[in-house]
């Protein structure tokens, strides 16, 4: 069994509007050392073991559903695990 | 002509496209069932506006795997008119069926009023029966309209003439060089955030959207009027 942990974020050449709707709202707090925000999606994922290599089936699934290639990166953690 | 009106689950402008290829335009049209896996006997493809699986995880990505959408890919890369509205234009971009992708709102707002759009090509299936830079007035309905994409796809997008509508007057969501609508290479392919099927009755405010749909079958008559 394997616990993934995906995290999903924009392109750093793609604008952000709700990372900036937030920063702003972290400033008026008075949090003035705030210099940016990003926000992005956490996805937990949980995969029994097969015969395919589980990077490549991780990659796989990034790639055509859980991000958009276009205006996201990803980046994962895949945890070996005891199945419960 | 045999219009197939795509419903996903959160569909809810599927009743407007039937109404405008049924009822205005006089021609064919059914509802088709996201899970239908054939599309034979049907000249034209429209994919609708609504909030297709709750916009889960991205607009538009969760519908883009439905079993009819290997069809509608089929039926693109064999000419056909596929048009998508709203979420349909958002499953289009998902499939890669049209360049680049859809960010949110740059004003982080649903936006839901009639907008000004220019008219940018005239020579497509889509949009013969308009002037060349005619303005004409269409509603926009959405959050996540802001579209996006790299510079290498926009210097072909402007080569190819593949912009078709852009917004006039104001921008209303922050799209790249005020990008409203575009169609694929082939010009087969439209897809565009604000709704024509919402304006084809002076019944519903206006009727400038009438025009888009009788280019669809104008173009279908006359190829087919050739072949017979």
């Amino acid at each position: 069994m394997y616990k993934v942990k995906v995290y999903v974020t924009l392109r750093e050449s793609v604008l952000d509007p709700q990372g900036t709707a937030v920063k702003k709202s972290l400033k008026t707090m008075g949090y003035g050392a705030v210099e940016d925000v990003r926000i992005g999606k956490y996805m937990e994922l949980s995969l029994e073991k097969t015969d395919r290599d589980v990077h490549e089936t991780v990659k796989e699934m990034c790639e055509r559903l859980l991000s958009n290639p276009v205006i996201e990166d990803y980046r994962y953690e895949i945890e070996e695990c005891v199945a419960q | 002509m045999k219009f197939a009106v795509i419903v996903f689950p959160g569909s809810n402008c599927d009743v407007d496209m039937y109404h405008a290829a049924k009822d205005e335009l006089g021609e064919d049209a059914e509802y088709v069932w996201h899970d239908e896996t054939s599309l034979d006997g049907y000249d034209a493809i429209l994919l609708p506006g609504g909030f297709s699986f709750g916009d889960y995880l991205r607009t538009g990505a969760i519908a883009r795997f439905s079993p009819v959408m290997s069809e509608v890919i089929k039926a693109a890369k064999a000419g056909k008119p596929v048009l998508g509205v709203c979420n349909g234009f958002q499953v289009l971009l998902e499939a890669g069926l049209l360049p680049g992708a859809m960010r949110r709102n740059e004003s982080l707002k649903f936006i839901c009023r009639p907008v000004g759009l220019k008219v940018e090509n005239n020579n497509t299936m889509f949009s013969s029966a308009y002037e060349q830079g005619e303005v004409i007035q269409i509603p926009v309905a959405h959050g996540e309209g802001n579209y996006y994409c790299d510079e290498e796809t926009m210097a072909s997008l402007k080569q190819n003439n593949q912009i078709v509508f852009t917004y006039h007057g104001t921008n209303p969501n922050g799209s790249i060089e005020d990008i409203a609508g575009i169609v694929n290479e082939q010009g087969n392919v439209l897809g565009m955030m604000p709704h024509p099927e919402r304006a084809v009755d002076t019944l519903l405010g206006g009727a400038d959207g009438l025009k888009l749909f009788k280019s669809i079958v104008k173009q279908w008559r006359e190829s087919h009027a050739v072949k017979a």
